[in-house]
């Protein structure tokens, strides 16, 4: 089973909070990997946020056939972190030429672009580059966007870590999501390692989907190039929050009643039921089914949390305005937020939605049999 | 029997029938029951003369012979009266004196079944006893993370859509701007198929409504039944139970007179309208029901004279094609029902079934698909179409499905699967398996006719005369004298046990796959089957 944290913070806070929270909760995860994704960045990255941020790793001649093909499009490298790699590696983290962390100046011909459409070629260059790493096994490409980074690798999540020297000056971010991995159902290929991220929106996922197949039909039977990949039966849950908020146009409060809708007896006495019932029936093949927690982070920078319909895999809320965590275990919260009050922590339920909101003021928590609010 | 008896090219012994009836003289009691009960008059009483040779241990004294006679009971074996092996006779039998046995030879009787040039007309089913379904096995078990489902405590959630369901950004926009969202029923998977009045008896019709009625209104399962091509009592059209039934509507469009003169009286809206173009069983024949059984009440439900052959055309005869058929029909039955109720085809298994509906998804009124396979049964068909005709059922799903979801539309029209789903008795692991390949749900017809009446018929030949109203549990009689043994009551009782531990059975697969939120239609990974060939084409595990 996987281990998660995530944290947000009025202050940019290195990644490595995060590792320690993932490395106290180490006998839930089998160290056989570590994602990340930063967010709302600070440090350099403060002045640049605008600027798509590539993150991958490459081998030489990756990063070339990277450079040429970015050069060809038009992109300048604006800033990059580079990140050196100590001569020995430690047991378990393969060898890697580079760690790509770069942050790119839109060509001049897009600047009359609409975000939609920037947005659209921003999935496509990394779509792109991921399908030219494939061919050749030379790149690897997490993410390519604004005010986001992403790093993921093989090995315990404190050692690589330490082995990159992720507690940096010039990283750190105000929303981090970590995962521990535990590699179960597929073969080590870090495409399957959470999080997962499409346009702005990210989830990791602690259990198993059961729905997969027919969740991962549905999804690439919607005609949208970003949904793709499937190493991981977990990344759907990261599309499926694309497909109700950027498709549907819909809330986060509406996700969970996309993946877990409400049975009959809540449905009925709903305010919105009509809706919901509409909803039910036409995103029937975005039901999930199995053990899940889920936490992402939205296009806002909100983040948020969602357990499966039966509330089976543990989920902690905790912190302080300004400092916030979601932590599978308690003693994650304890290691990042160990000043708050403990009192206020809380788990939420098998109807609960929890999210704290760009402001980090407050735990917003809506629960299935509530109102929706009106969409705007 | 004299030996110098006419032999004609039919005249057969008791070995080339199929079955062979035993008596055991020392337990009869000669009550004259099993002759009086026989279906097809296969036994009758019988004089048995016998001669007594007296012999004497003194070689002078005379050798004397007496003759007796003893009464019993003799098989005939004219084809017209063979036995069909129903064994009712050993069912009233005090004595437990007599029975039907399968004999051991190749039977003789199949060369002599076409009197007059009539081919052979039967009821029943194909007669091919195993099934692929139950060579399906569920191989995902959810030991990845625990804990696992339990299928006694946890909920679930297993019901299943007919109906048109529009794509979610347009739904949502209809509903925005109060557009037309075409009608979708939420029902339970196992659906009880169409079986007409008419072939079935008023007792069976009964027990079935009955049964549906308890499980929708005290146990809350959204059981759905089909009328098959028959009509449909005008009482039911005008209660508030019509909610539970599917108007079938064929070829022969027997009923629906009364059906469109009902419309202004229904209380409720049917659940939906059932178009039939082909049935599994006899692909490319029309419904039939055959003379024996139009007794006057059918006749009055049907709107037809009685006592008259009444087949159903194979087609449609007012359209020339079955895209404009379909398209059509649909049209019109959403119109007469104010676009309120769910109208979709049933077709025979076929290759040709792809054709259908690709033709569906693109008329946005199609609110579903039923296939209907080889194995399935009927009332009355010949016996060459019912052994020799269809497709199975496993590969024209998975088809159908993965049509659906190369253009996008698995989750607009859902496919209904039929046609010996449980003809062995695996049920629920048969349905698991046909919903797991793409179905959306299962109907059934011959199983529920055998759990909750006992039809004795069988894939090896037994009994099948549902075509001549001689059914002796009186499931598919129109004969007072044989269809009140059946009791209504008994029938809704069996009606609900069957659903009830279906759906135990159900959850007891779904659960340690790790399912419980939704029907897990198209889990095509959680399928392995042991022959390689099977798991190509069905694009499921091979496992061995």
């Amino acid at each position: 089973m996987c281990r998660l944290f995530a944290i947000t913070s009025d202050n940019p806070l290195s990644p490595q909070v995060a590792i320690n929270a993932l490395d106290i909760m180490r006998e839930g995860h089998d160290g056989s990997g570590v994602g990340l994704f930063l967010r709302d960045l600070g440090g350099p990255f403060e002045e640049i946020k605008d600027a798509p941020i590539l993150s991958g790793i490459f081998t030489e001649s990756g990063l070339k056939r990277l450079d040429m093909y970015m050069m060809e499009l038009g992109f300048m490298t604006k800033y990059k972190i580079s990140i050196k790699i100590p001569k020995t590696t430690p047991p378990g983290i393969p060898k890697r030429d580079f760690y790509l962390i770069r942050a790119y100046e839109y060509p001049e011909e897009w600047e009359n672009c609409s975000q939609d459409a920037l947005f659209d070629r921003l999935l496509d260059i990394r779509l792109t580059l991921r399908h030219m790493g494939e061919e050749k096994e030379d790149m690897i490409v997490f993410s390519f966007w604004p005010d986001v980074i992403m790093i993921k690798e093989i090995g315990d999540p404190m050692q690589v870590a330490k082995y990159l020297n992720l507690d940096r000056r010039e990283l750190k971010a105000r929303v981090i999501m970590a995962q521990g991995r535990q590699n179960t159902n597929y073969a080590i290929n870090l495409y399957a390692c959470h999080p997962f991220f499409l346009q702005g929106f990210s989830t990791m996922t602690n259990g198993e989907n059961t729905a997969f197949i027919p969740i991962r039909e549905y999804l690439l039977s919607r005609d949208f190039p970003g949904y793709t990949g499937y190493q991981s039966d977990s990344e759907v849950f990261t599309h499926i929050l694309h497909y109700t908020m950027k498709t549907l146009g819909l809330g986060i409060e509406a996700y969970k009643h996309v993946i877990t809708p409400l049975n009959d007896a809540d449905l009925d006495p709903h305010p919105d039921r009509d809706f919901l019932g509409h909803l039910r029936n036409t995103c029937r093949r975005l039901i999930i089914d199995g053990p899940n927690c889920v936490i992402g982070c939205l296009t806002d920078h909100s983040m948020f949390m969602v357990q499966d319909r039966k509330k089976l895999r543990p989920g902690v809320v905790g912190g302080r305005p300004g400092l916030f965590a979601f932590s599978s275990e308690i003693c994650g919260l304890d290691a990042a937020i160990p000043d708050r009050d403990k009192a206020r922590d809380f788990q939420p339920m098998h109807l609960d939605t929890v999210v704290i909101g760009p402001d980090r003021r407050e735990i917003h928590l809506c629960r299935q049999t509530e109102k929706l609010p009106r969409l705007h | 029997m004299p030996s110098n008896r006419k032999i004609t090219p039919s005249t057969l012994s008791v070995t080339d029938l199929p079955w062979q009836i035993l008596w055991d003289k020392d337990r009869c009691t000669l009550c004259g029951q099993c002759t009086a009960v026989c279906p097809v008059q296969a036994i009758e009483p019988a004089v048995f003369r016998k001669r007594i040779v007296n012999t004497v241990l003194n070689v002078t004294a005379d050798i004397s012979d007496a003759h007796t006679v003893y009464y019993g009971i003799r098989q005939k074996t004219d084809p017209a009266y063979r036995c069909v092996g129903c064994a009712t006779c050993q069912m009233v039998c005090p004595n437990d004196a007599i029975k039907p046995a399968r004999g051991d030879d190749f039977d003789k009787l199949r060369f002599h079944m076409n009197r007059g040039g009539q081919p052979r007309r039967r009821g029943g089913r194909r007669n091919v006893p195993g099934s692929l379904l139950d060579r399906i096995k569920f191989i995902r078990i959810s030991m990845l993370t625990d804990p696992a489902l339990d299928a006694g405590r946890h909920e679930f959630e297993l019901r299943t859509l007919l109906g048109r369901v529009l794509p979610p950004e347009q739904n949502l926009a209809f509903l925005r701007e109060n557009g037309w969202i075409p009608p979708v029923r939420e029902i339970y998977p196992l659906i009880i198929g169409g079986m007409s009045f008419g072939a079935l008896s008023p007792n069976m019709w009964e027990g079935l409504q009955l049964g549906i009625a308890y499980l929708n209104e005290e146990l809350n399962m959204p059981v759905r039944i089909s009328t098959g091509e028959g009509g449909c009592p005008p009482r039911l059209l005008r209660s508030r139970f019509l909610k539970y039934v599917i108007l079938q509507v064929a070829s022969g469009y027997f009923g629906w007179d009364e059906i469109i003169h009902a419309l202004p009286d229904m209380k409720e809206d049917p659940c939906a309208i059932e178009i039939k173009y082909g049935q599994g069983a006899k692909p490319g024949d029309g419904g039939l029901l055959m003379w024996h059984k139009v007794n006057q009440l059918i006749a009055a439900i049907r709107g037809v004279p009685p006592g008259i052959n009444l087949p159903s055309p194979p087609t449609h005869q007012t359209k020339y094609s079955i895209e404009e058929s379909v398209a059509k029909m649909i049209q019109s039955m959403y119109m007469a029902t104010g676009f309120r109720v769910p109208v979709y085809p049933k077709i025979s298994a076929t290759s040709t079934a792809m054709a259908v509906l690709n033709n569906l998804t693109r008329n946005d009124y199609a609110a579903g698909l039923a296939i209907d396979g080889e194995d399935g049964g009927t009332g009355a068909a010949y016996h060459v179409s019912m052994n020799h005709m269809g497709h199975p059922i496993a590969s024209n799903i998975r088809d159908a499905y993965l049509t659906l979801v190369a253009v996008g539309k698995q989750n607009e029209i859902p496919i209904f699967a039929g046609g010996g789903i449980g003809k062995t008795g695996n049920l629920a692991a048969n349905a698991a398996a046909l919903i797991m390949l793409g179905a959306s749900g299962i109907q059934i017809g011959k199983y529920v006719m055998q759990a909750a009446a006992g039809c004795v018929g069988s894939e090896n030949d037994r009994c099948n005369i549902c075509n001549l109203g001689l059914c002796p549990k009186g499931i598919t009689s129109q004969d007072p004298r044989l269809y009140r043994r059946l009791d209504v009551d008994d029938v809704a009782q069996r009606v609900v046990d069957l659903f009830l531990s279906f759906d135990t059975e159900l959850k007891k697969i779904v659960a340690p796959l790790g399912r419980s939120t939704a029907l897990p239609i198209g889990m095509s990974d959680a399928l392995g089957i042991d022959d390689r060939h099977a798991a190509d084409r069905l694009q499921i595990q091979y496992v061995v």
